[in-house]
Protein backbone atom coordinates (compact mmCIF):
# COMPACT_ATOMS: atom_id res chain seq x y z
CA UNK A 1 0.00 0.00 0.00
CA UNK A 2 1.43 3.58 -0.91
CA UNK A 3 2.11 5.81 2.12
CA UNK A 4 -0.22 8.73 1.69
CA UNK A 5 1.16 12.20 2.93
CA UNK A 6 -1.07 15.30 3.87
CA UNK A 7 -0.68 18.94 2.66
CA UNK A 8 1.69 19.03 5.87
CA UNK A 9 4.62 16.79 5.06
CA UNK A 10 6.98 18.90 4.51
CA UNK A 11 5.77 21.13 7.46
CA UNK A 12 6.57 18.00 9.72
CA UNK A 13 9.68 17.30 8.30
CA UNK A 14 10.97 21.07 8.87
CA UNK A 15 9.67 20.82 12.63
CA UNK A 16 12.02 17.65 12.80
CA UNK A 17 8.95 15.21 13.84
CA UNK A 18 9.26 11.68 13.91
CA UNK A 19 7.00 10.15 10.91
CA UNK A 20 5.20 6.90 11.18
CA UNK A 21 2.36 4.91 9.50
CA UNK A 22 -0.69 5.18 10.55
CA UNK A 23 -3.79 3.64 8.65
CA UNK A 24 -1.78 4.19 5.81
CA UNK A 25 -1.14 7.60 6.24
CA UNK A 26 2.61 9.16 7.25
CA UNK A 27 2.02 11.01 10.06
CA UNK A 28 3.76 13.11 12.81
CA UNK A 29 3.98 10.96 16.18
CA UNK A 30 5.61 13.58 17.98
CA UNK A 31 7.90 15.95 17.30
CA UNK A 32 11.13 15.83 20.21
CA UNK A 33 8.54 14.60 23.30
CA UNK A 34 5.18 13.41 23.68
CA UNK A 35 5.05 14.35 26.91
CA UNK A 36 5.81 17.90 26.44
CA UNK A 37 3.78 17.96 23.56
CA UNK A 38 0.91 16.64 25.79
CA UNK A 39 1.77 19.59 28.44
CA UNK A 40 1.57 22.09 25.71
CA UNK A 41 -1.74 21.07 25.13
CA UNK A 42 -2.83 21.21 29.02
CA UNK A 43 -1.71 24.58 29.86
CA UNK A 44 -1.44 26.44 26.36
CA UNK A 45 -2.18 26.03 22.70
CA UNK A 46 -0.90 22.97 20.23
CA UNK A 47 -2.28 22.26 16.81
CA UNK A 48 -2.41 18.93 14.97
CA UNK A 49 -2.45 17.93 11.57
CA UNK A 50 -5.77 15.90 11.09
CA UNK A 51 -5.77 16.24 7.44
CA UNK A 52 -5.74 12.33 6.94
CA UNK A 53 -9.50 12.41 8.56
CA UNK A 54 -12.10 12.83 5.84
CA UNK A 55 -14.39 15.10 5.39
CA UNK A 56 -17.76 14.91 3.59
CA UNK A 57 -20.34 17.02 2.11
CA UNK A 58 -24.26 15.55 2.46
CA UNK A 59 -26.46 17.66 0.19
CA UNK A 60 -29.65 17.19 -1.37
CA UNK A 61 -33.59 17.24 -0.38
CA UNK A 62 -33.24 13.90 1.24
CA UNK A 63 -30.37 14.87 3.25
CA UNK A 64 -31.40 14.47 6.65
CA UNK A 65 -34.41 11.85 6.07
CA UNK A 66 -30.62 9.70 5.13
CA UNK A 67 -28.81 10.74 7.62
CA UNK A 68 -31.51 10.00 10.21
CA UNK A 69 -31.67 6.60 8.67
CA UNK A 70 -27.54 6.31 8.31
CA UNK A 71 -26.54 7.16 11.87
CA UNK A 72 -27.54 6.46 15.19
CA UNK A 73 -27.52 9.81 17.26
CA UNK A 74 -30.51 11.80 15.19
CA UNK A 75 -29.85 14.91 13.26
CA UNK A 76 -33.49 16.54 14.00
CA UNK A 77 -31.66 17.55 17.24
CA UNK A 78 -29.37 20.11 15.30
CA UNK A 79 -31.58 22.80 15.47
CA UNK A 80 -30.17 25.48 14.73
CA UNK A 81 -27.42 25.77 11.82
CA UNK A 82 -23.32 25.09 12.75
CA UNK A 83 -24.88 22.98 15.69
CA UNK A 84 -22.53 19.39 15.76
CA UNK A 85 -23.69 16.27 16.51
CA UNK A 86 -21.45 13.05 17.45
CA UNK A 87 -22.69 9.51 16.68
CA UNK A 88 -22.14 6.05 15.55
CA UNK A 89 -22.36 4.72 12.04
CA UNK A 90 -23.57 1.30 12.76
CA UNK A 91 -24.32 -2.33 11.09
CA UNK A 92 -27.97 -4.04 10.69
CA UNK A 93 -26.05 -6.22 13.67
CA UNK A 94 -25.46 -3.03 15.58
CA UNK A 95 -22.03 -2.65 15.99
CA UNK A 96 -19.75 -0.05 15.33
CA UNK A 97 -18.90 1.12 11.68
CA UNK A 98 -17.32 4.15 12.76
CA UNK A 99 -17.83 7.45 14.83
CA UNK A 100 -18.21 10.78 13.25
CA UNK A 101 -19.24 14.49 13.50
CA UNK A 102 -21.99 15.67 11.47
CA UNK A 103 -22.49 19.61 11.50
CA UNK A 104 -25.54 21.22 9.71
CA UNK A 105 -25.20 23.55 7.42
CA UNK A 106 -26.99 25.87 4.91
CA UNK A 107 -26.09 23.61 2.75
CA UNK A 108 -26.52 20.61 3.91
CA UNK A 109 -24.93 18.61 6.11
CA UNK A 110 -21.36 18.52 6.98
CA UNK A 111 -19.70 15.08 8.21
CA UNK A 112 -16.08 14.07 9.07
CA UNK A 113 -14.64 10.55 9.78
CA UNK A 114 -11.87 8.41 10.82
CA UNK A 115 -8.62 7.93 8.11
CA UNK A 116 -8.60 4.37 8.44
CA UNK A 117 -12.35 4.19 7.92
CA UNK A 118 -12.97 6.52 5.17
CA UNK A 119 -12.96 4.22 2.12
CA UNK A 120 -15.42 1.82 4.03
CA UNK A 121 -17.44 4.62 5.03
CA UNK A 122 -17.76 6.28 1.68
CA UNK A 123 -18.99 2.52 0.12
CA UNK A 124 -21.35 1.93 3.10
CA UNK A 125 -22.63 5.56 2.79
CA UNK A 126 -23.01 4.70 -1.44
CA UNK A 127 -24.80 2.18 -0.83
CA UNK A 128 -27.62 3.28 1.78
CA UNK A 129 -28.08 6.49 -0.38
CA UNK A 130 -29.12 4.69 -3.34
CA UNK A 131 -33.02 4.78 -2.14
CA UNK A 132 -32.93 8.40 -1.51
CA UNK A 133 -32.42 11.98 -3.29
CA UNK A 134 -28.85 12.61 -1.75
CA UNK A 135 -25.48 13.37 -3.29
CA UNK A 136 -22.27 12.81 -1.12
CA UNK A 137 -19.21 14.93 -1.50
CA UNK A 138 -15.68 13.62 -0.59
CA UNK A 139 -13.57 16.72 0.32
CA UNK A 140 -10.13 14.93 -0.26
CA UNK A 141 -9.06 18.37 -1.38
CA UNK A 142 -9.13 20.14 1.95
CA UNK A 143 -6.73 19.83 4.77
CA UNK A 144 -7.82 19.75 8.78
CA UNK A 145 -5.97 21.43 11.55
CA UNK A 146 -7.14 21.21 14.80
CA UNK A 147 -6.17 23.78 17.63
CA UNK A 148 -6.13 22.88 21.82
CA UNK A 149 -6.20 24.10 24.50
CA UNK A 150 -6.57 26.78 26.87
CA UNK A 151 -5.06 29.25 24.88
CA UNK A 152 -5.80 27.91 21.71
CA UNK A 153 -8.66 30.46 20.59
CA UNK A 154 -6.98 33.21 21.30
CA UNK A 155 -3.95 32.55 19.89
CA UNK A 156 -5.94 31.30 16.49
CA UNK A 157 -7.69 35.04 16.59
CA UNK A 158 -3.99 36.63 15.76
CA UNK A 159 -3.45 35.03 12.66
CA UNK A 160 -7.27 34.39 10.80
CA UNK A 161 -8.68 37.16 8.32
CA UNK A 162 -9.72 40.11 11.06
CA UNK A 163 -13.06 39.70 9.90
CA UNK A 164 -13.72 36.43 11.05
CA UNK A 165 -12.30 37.21 14.79
CA UNK A 166 -15.44 38.10 16.05
CA UNK A 167 -17.33 35.18 15.07
CA UNK A 168 -14.94 32.73 16.17
CA UNK A 169 -14.61 34.12 19.52
CA UNK A 170 -18.62 33.82 19.56
CA UNK A 171 -18.81 29.96 18.64
CA UNK A 172 -20.09 28.03 20.91
CA UNK A 173 -18.74 24.59 22.24
CA UNK A 174 -19.62 22.07 19.50
CA UNK A 175 -20.53 24.44 16.82
CA UNK A 176 -19.09 25.17 13.67
CA UNK A 177 -19.72 27.19 10.57
CA UNK A 178 -18.33 27.89 6.82
CA UNK A 179 -15.87 31.11 6.69
CA UNK A 180 -16.14 33.23 3.56
CA UNK A 181 -17.82 31.56 0.53
CA UNK A 182 -17.96 27.69 0.99
CA UNK A 183 -16.39 26.98 -2.18
CA UNK A 184 -13.18 28.56 -0.58
CA UNK A 185 -13.33 25.49 1.87
CA UNK A 186 -12.58 27.22 5.05
CA UNK A 187 -14.53 25.77 7.86
CA UNK A 188 -14.26 26.52 11.42
CA UNK A 189 -15.89 24.54 14.43
CA UNK A 190 -15.75 24.64 18.26
CA UNK A 191 -14.56 20.94 18.44
CA UNK A 192 -11.88 18.98 19.38
CA UNK A 193 -10.72 15.65 20.60
CA UNK A 194 -8.43 16.03 23.41
CA UNK A 195 -10.48 17.56 26.81
CA UNK A 196 -9.86 20.97 26.35
CA UNK A 197 -11.24 23.94 23.98
CA UNK A 198 -9.96 24.70 20.54
CA UNK A 199 -11.33 24.80 17.25
CA UNK A 200 -11.31 22.02 14.20
CA UNK A 201 -10.23 24.47 11.04
CA UNK A 202 -10.67 23.06 7.48
CA UNK A 203 -9.37 24.89 4.45
CA UNK A 204 -7.62 24.43 1.42
CA UNK A 205 -4.85 21.92 1.00
CA UNK A 206 -3.21 24.95 -0.90
CA UNK A 207 -3.22 27.65 2.27
CA UNK A 208 -2.80 25.32 4.78
CA UNK A 209 0.98 24.98 4.79
CA UNK A 210 0.85 28.96 5.12
CA UNK A 211 -1.53 28.84 7.77
CA UNK A 212 0.38 26.52 9.79
CA UNK A 213 3.36 28.63 9.74
CA UNK A 214 1.27 31.22 11.03
CA UNK A 215 -0.29 29.53 13.72
CA UNK A 216 3.52 28.29 14.73
CA UNK A 217 4.66 32.30 13.79
CA UNK A 218 2.05 33.26 17.67
CA UNK A 219 3.46 30.17 20.02
CA UNK A 220 0.93 27.39 18.78
CA UNK A 221 3.13 24.14 19.22
CA UNK A 222 3.14 21.37 16.51
CA UNK A 223 1.69 18.15 18.71
CA UNK A 224 1.92 14.71 17.19
CA UNK A 225 -0.55 11.78 17.18
CA UNK A 226 1.07 10.38 20.56
CA UNK A 227 0.15 12.90 22.44
CA UNK A 228 -3.28 13.38 20.81
CA UNK A 229 -3.86 9.52 22.12
CA UNK A 230 -2.68 9.99 25.62
CA UNK A 231 -4.39 13.76 26.09
CA UNK A 232 -7.80 12.16 24.64
CA UNK A 233 -7.84 8.74 26.74
CA UNK A 234 -7.40 11.19 29.95
CA UNK A 235 -10.29 12.67 28.39
CA UNK A 236 -12.10 9.60 28.53
CA UNK A 237 -12.95 9.84 24.45
CA UNK A 238 -13.33 6.66 22.38
CA UNK A 239 -10.76 5.53 19.67
CA UNK A 240 -11.79 3.24 16.66
CA UNK A 241 -10.56 0.27 16.20
CA UNK A 242 -9.28 0.53 19.85
CA UNK A 243 -12.55 0.88 21.96
CA UNK A 244 -14.76 0.25 19.50
CA UNK A 245 -15.27 -1.38 16.12
CA UNK A 246 -17.70 -3.43 13.88
CA UNK A 247 -17.57 -6.34 16.60
CA UNK A 248 -18.41 -4.15 19.21
CA UNK A 249 -22.06 -2.38 20.34
CA UNK A 250 -22.16 0.40 21.17
CA UNK A 251 -24.04 -0.02 24.32
CA UNK A 252 -21.18 -1.80 25.48
CA UNK A 253 -18.52 0.15 24.19
CA UNK A 254 -19.94 3.49 26.39
CA UNK A 255 -22.03 5.04 23.66
CA UNK A 256 -25.15 4.36 24.78
CA UNK A 257 -25.54 8.68 25.15
CA UNK A 258 -25.23 8.94 21.66
CA UNK A 259 -28.49 6.66 20.46
CA UNK A 260 -31.53 8.49 20.13
CA UNK A 261 -34.16 6.24 20.88
CA UNK A 262 -36.73 8.75 20.66
CA UNK A 263 -38.92 9.08 18.34
CA UNK A 264 -39.60 5.67 18.53
CA UNK A 265 -40.88 5.58 15.17
CA UNK A 266 -37.40 6.85 13.65
CA UNK A 267 -35.96 3.83 11.84
CA UNK A 268 -31.65 3.54 11.91
CA UNK A 269 -29.73 1.00 10.86
CA UNK A 270 -28.88 -1.09 13.85
CA UNK A 271 -31.76 -0.05 16.00
CA UNK A 272 -33.68 -3.44 15.58
CA UNK A 273 -30.16 -5.05 17.21
CA UNK A 274 -30.07 -2.53 20.22
CA UNK A 275 -33.42 -3.00 21.31
CA UNK A 276 -32.91 -6.53 21.41
CA UNK A 277 -29.56 -6.17 22.97
CA UNK A 278 -31.17 -3.89 25.63
CA UNK A 279 -34.17 -6.04 26.13
CA UNK A 280 -31.78 -8.99 26.32
CA UNK A 281 -29.51 -7.19 28.88
CA UNK A 282 -26.51 -5.54 27.87
CA UNK A 283 -23.55 -8.22 28.77
CA UNK A 284 -20.66 -5.42 29.13
CA UNK A 285 -20.05 -2.04 29.94
CA UNK A 286 -17.19 0.71 29.68
CA UNK A 287 -15.05 2.14 32.95
CA UNK A 288 -12.13 3.52 33.63
CA UNK A 289 -9.36 2.49 35.35
CA UNK A 290 -6.81 3.85 37.60
CA UNK A 291 -3.61 2.13 38.21
CA UNK A 292 -1.75 4.57 41.02
CA UNK A 293 1.24 2.80 41.53
CA UNK A 294 3.97 1.71 39.41
CA UNK A 295 3.63 -0.10 35.89
CA UNK A 296 1.09 1.18 32.85
CA UNK A 297 -1.95 -0.53 31.75
CA UNK A 298 -1.99 -1.51 28.11
CA UNK A 299 -4.59 -2.25 25.32
CA UNK A 300 -5.30 -5.95 25.45
CA UNK A 301 -4.52 -6.57 28.84
CA UNK A 302 -7.42 -8.88 30.99
CA UNK A 303 -9.40 -7.42 33.89
CA UNK A 304 -10.49 -9.74 36.79
CA UNK A 305 -13.45 -9.12 38.51
CA UNK A 306 -13.82 -11.10 41.34
CA UNK A 307 -17.03 -12.52 41.31
CA UNK A 308 -18.03 -11.08 38.25
CA UNK A 309 -16.28 -12.52 35.33
CA UNK A 310 -13.47 -10.41 33.27
CA UNK A 311 -12.97 -7.93 30.49
CA UNK A 312 -10.31 -6.51 28.65
CA UNK A 313 -8.71 -3.24 28.54
CA UNK A 314 -9.04 -1.34 25.02
CA UNK A 315 -6.81 1.66 25.94
CA UNK A 316 -4.17 2.17 28.33
CA UNK A 317 -1.39 4.73 28.84
CA UNK A 318 0.91 6.38 31.30
CA UNK A 319 -1.17 9.75 32.09
CA UNK A 320 1.17 12.65 31.66
CA UNK A 321 -1.20 15.03 33.84
CA UNK A 322 -1.89 12.25 36.34
CA UNK A 323 1.71 11.25 36.24
CA UNK A 324 0.38 7.62 37.09
CA UNK A 325 -1.53 5.12 34.13
CA UNK A 326 -4.87 4.98 33.20
CA UNK A 327 -7.19 2.59 31.28
CA UNK A 328 -10.34 2.06 29.33
CA UNK A 329 -12.31 -1.14 29.80
CA UNK A 330 -14.87 -3.27 28.91
CA UNK A 331 -16.07 -4.86 31.84
CA UNK A 332 -18.77 -7.22 32.69
CA UNK A 333 -22.13 -4.78 33.43
CA UNK A 334 -22.57 -6.07 37.15
CA UNK A 335 -18.93 -4.30 37.88
CA UNK A 336 -19.53 -1.60 39.54
CA UNK A 337 -17.85 1.82 39.43
CA UNK A 338 -16.58 1.68 42.88
CA UNK A 339 -15.01 -1.96 42.61
CA UNK A 340 -11.45 -2.53 43.14
CA UNK A 341 -10.53 -5.26 40.16
CA UNK A 342 -7.06 -7.17 39.09
CA UNK A 343 -5.11 -6.60 36.17
CA UNK A 344 -2.26 -8.94 35.02
CA UNK A 345 0.93 -6.23 34.58
CA UNK A 346 3.47 -8.76 32.92
CA UNK A 347 3.25 -11.50 35.11
CA UNK A 348 1.36 -9.88 38.94
CA UNK A 349 -1.64 -9.75 39.29
CA UNK A 350 -2.13 -6.13 40.51
CA UNK A 351 -5.13 -4.39 42.04
CA UNK A 352 -6.84 -0.89 39.87
CA UNK A 353 -9.57 0.90 40.82
CA UNK A 354 -12.71 1.41 38.69
CA UNK A 355 -13.83 4.88 38.09
CA UNK A 356 -16.66 6.99 36.37
CA UNK A 357 -14.58 8.70 33.24
CA UNK A 358 -13.46 11.01 32.35
CA UNK A 359 -10.05 10.70 34.09
CA UNK A 360 -8.92 14.73 32.91
CA UNK A 361 -10.86 17.55 32.11
CA UNK A 362 -9.89 21.33 31.13
CA UNK A 363 -6.31 20.16 32.76
CA UNK A 364 -7.81 18.78 36.36
CA UNK A 365 -8.29 15.12 37.36
CA UNK A 366 -12.00 15.24 37.66
CA UNK A 367 -12.29 11.43 39.04
CA UNK A 368 -12.95 11.10 42.71
CA UNK B 1 21.16 10.51 14.86
CA UNK B 2 22.13 8.08 17.54
CA UNK B 3 25.01 8.30 19.86
CA UNK B 4 27.50 5.33 20.44
CA UNK B 5 30.24 5.82 22.53
CA UNK B 6 33.44 4.79 21.02
CA UNK B 7 35.11 3.15 24.21
CA UNK B 8 31.75 0.97 25.50
CA UNK B 9 30.70 -2.65 24.50
CA UNK B 10 26.92 -3.38 23.37
CA UNK B 11 25.38 -6.21 23.13
CA UNK B 12 21.89 -6.44 20.16
CA UNK B 13 19.30 -6.22 23.26
CA UNK B 14 20.42 -2.43 23.28
CA UNK B 15 22.45 -2.44 26.45
CA UNK B 16 25.56 -0.70 26.88
CA UNK B 17 28.56 -1.82 28.67
CA UNK B 18 31.72 -0.41 30.78
CA UNK B 19 34.17 -1.94 32.62
CA UNK B 20 35.41 -0.09 35.62
CA UNK B 21 38.44 0.42 37.07
CA UNK B 22 37.75 -1.74 39.72
CA UNK B 23 36.73 -4.46 37.83
CA UNK B 24 33.14 -4.26 38.19
CA UNK B 25 30.89 -3.08 34.95
CA UNK B 26 27.67 -0.49 34.77
CA UNK B 27 25.35 -1.25 32.13
CA UNK B 28 22.61 0.83 30.16
CA UNK B 29 20.35 0.95 27.50
CA UNK B 30 21.61 3.17 24.35
CA UNK B 31 20.73 6.30 23.39
CA UNK B 32 19.01 4.31 20.13
CA UNK B 33 16.85 2.05 22.33
CA UNK B 34 15.66 5.40 24.07
CA UNK B 35 14.80 6.82 21.34
CA UNK B 36 12.91 3.35 20.05
CA UNK B 37 10.71 4.13 23.30
CA UNK B 38 9.92 7.45 23.45
CA UNK B 39 9.05 9.05 26.58
CA UNK B 40 10.52 6.90 29.77
CA UNK B 41 8.36 6.55 32.73
CA UNK B 42 9.10 4.19 34.25
CA UNK B 43 12.26 2.25 34.93
CA UNK B 44 12.33 -1.11 37.33
CA UNK B 45 15.93 -2.01 38.69
CA UNK B 46 17.37 -5.90 40.24
CA UNK B 47 18.29 -5.88 43.55
CA UNK B 48 21.40 -5.65 45.45
CA UNK B 49 23.00 -8.95 45.76
CA UNK B 50 21.33 -10.56 42.86
CA UNK B 51 23.36 -13.37 41.14
CA UNK B 52 22.24 -12.43 37.04
CA UNK B 53 22.79 -15.04 34.43
CA UNK B 54 23.48 -13.65 31.00
CA UNK B 55 20.87 -12.39 28.95
CA UNK B 56 18.34 -12.76 32.04
CA UNK B 57 15.55 -10.54 32.73
CA UNK B 58 17.29 -7.52 35.16
CA UNK B 59 14.87 -4.79 34.83
CA UNK B 60 11.63 -3.27 32.83
CA UNK B 61 11.48 -0.12 31.17
CA UNK B 62 8.21 1.29 29.78
CA UNK B 63 8.02 4.67 27.99
CA UNK B 64 4.70 5.96 27.69
CA UNK B 65 4.48 3.75 24.00
CA UNK B 66 5.51 0.86 25.58
CA UNK B 67 7.50 -1.87 27.93
CA UNK B 68 10.85 -3.81 27.18
CA UNK B 69 12.61 -5.92 29.19
CA UNK B 70 16.68 -5.07 30.26
CA UNK B 71 18.28 -7.96 29.85
CA UNK B 72 21.86 -9.01 31.96
CA UNK B 73 24.43 -8.57 28.81
CA UNK B 74 27.24 -10.62 31.24
CA UNK B 75 26.64 -13.01 34.23
CA UNK B 76 27.82 -11.56 37.79
CA UNK B 77 26.25 -10.55 40.60
CA UNK B 78 24.76 -7.14 41.21
CA UNK B 79 26.92 -4.87 43.49
CA UNK B 80 24.73 -1.52 42.89
CA UNK B 81 21.30 0.16 40.76
CA UNK B 82 21.18 3.67 39.96
CA UNK B 83 18.11 4.94 42.29
CA UNK B 84 18.58 8.07 40.85
CA UNK B 85 17.09 6.35 37.69
CA UNK B 86 13.77 5.43 39.28
CA UNK B 87 13.15 8.42 40.76
CA UNK B 88 13.76 10.49 37.51
CA UNK B 89 13.58 7.66 34.52
CA UNK B 90 13.51 10.67 31.94
CA UNK B 91 17.38 10.65 32.59
CA UNK B 92 17.40 7.40 30.69
CA UNK B 93 15.82 9.63 27.30
CA UNK B 94 18.42 12.99 28.41
CA UNK B 95 21.43 11.20 29.37
CA UNK B 96 21.79 7.33 28.45
CA UNK B 97 25.27 6.90 29.24
CA UNK B 98 25.65 9.07 31.96
CA UNK B 99 23.46 9.62 35.01
CA UNK B 100 20.94 6.85 33.29
CA UNK B 101 23.20 3.93 34.12
CA UNK B 102 20.51 1.24 35.25
CA UNK B 103 22.69 -1.04 37.51
CA UNK B 104 26.33 -2.07 38.19
CA UNK B 105 27.66 -6.24 38.48
CA UNK B 106 30.94 -7.89 39.52
CA UNK B 107 31.27 -10.58 36.49
CA UNK B 108 31.80 -13.73 36.80
CA UNK B 109 33.89 -13.99 34.31
CA UNK B 110 34.89 -10.32 32.99
CA UNK B 111 36.89 -11.36 29.64
CA UNK B 112 33.21 -12.68 27.90
CA UNK B 113 33.57 -8.47 27.43
CA UNK B 114 35.97 -9.17 24.83
CA UNK B 115 33.33 -10.78 22.74
CA UNK B 116 30.60 -8.19 22.82
CA UNK B 117 30.41 -5.96 20.15
CA UNK B 118 32.33 -2.59 19.67
CA UNK B 119 30.41 0.79 18.73
CA UNK B 120 31.35 0.15 15.19
CA UNK B 121 29.93 -3.13 15.29
CA UNK B 122 26.89 -2.09 16.77
CA UNK B 123 26.39 0.73 14.79
CA UNK B 124 26.23 -1.60 11.92
CA UNK B 125 23.92 -3.99 13.76
CA UNK B 126 21.10 -0.86 14.24
CA UNK B 127 22.01 -0.01 10.50
CA UNK B 128 23.87 3.33 11.05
Amino acid sequence: MTTKTTPLYESHLAANAKMVDFAGWLMPIHYGSQLKEHDIVRTDAGMFDVSHMCVLDIVGSEAKAFLRFLIANDVEKLSTEGKALYSGMLTPEGTVIDDLIVYLTHYGYRMVVNAGTADKDIAWMLKQAANFDVQIHVRRELAMIAIQGPNAIAKVCKVIHEDWEDAVKALNVFQGFPFGPVEDGWFIARTGYTGEDGLEIMLPSDEAATFWQALLSVGIAPIGLGARDTLRLEAGMNLYGHDMDETISPLAAGMGWTIAWQPAERDFIGRVALEAERAAGVAFKQVGLVLEGRGVLREGQIVEVAGVGQGVITSGTFSPTLKHSVAIARVPAATQDTDTVQVDLRGTLTDVRVVKMPFVRNGKKVFA
Amino acid sequence: MSHIPAELKYVNSHEWLRLEADGTVTIGITDHAQELLGDIVFVELPQVGDELAADATAGVVESVKAASDVYAPIAGEVVAVNDALVDAPELANTEPYGAAWFFRVKPADASVLDGLMTAEQYAKEIGL
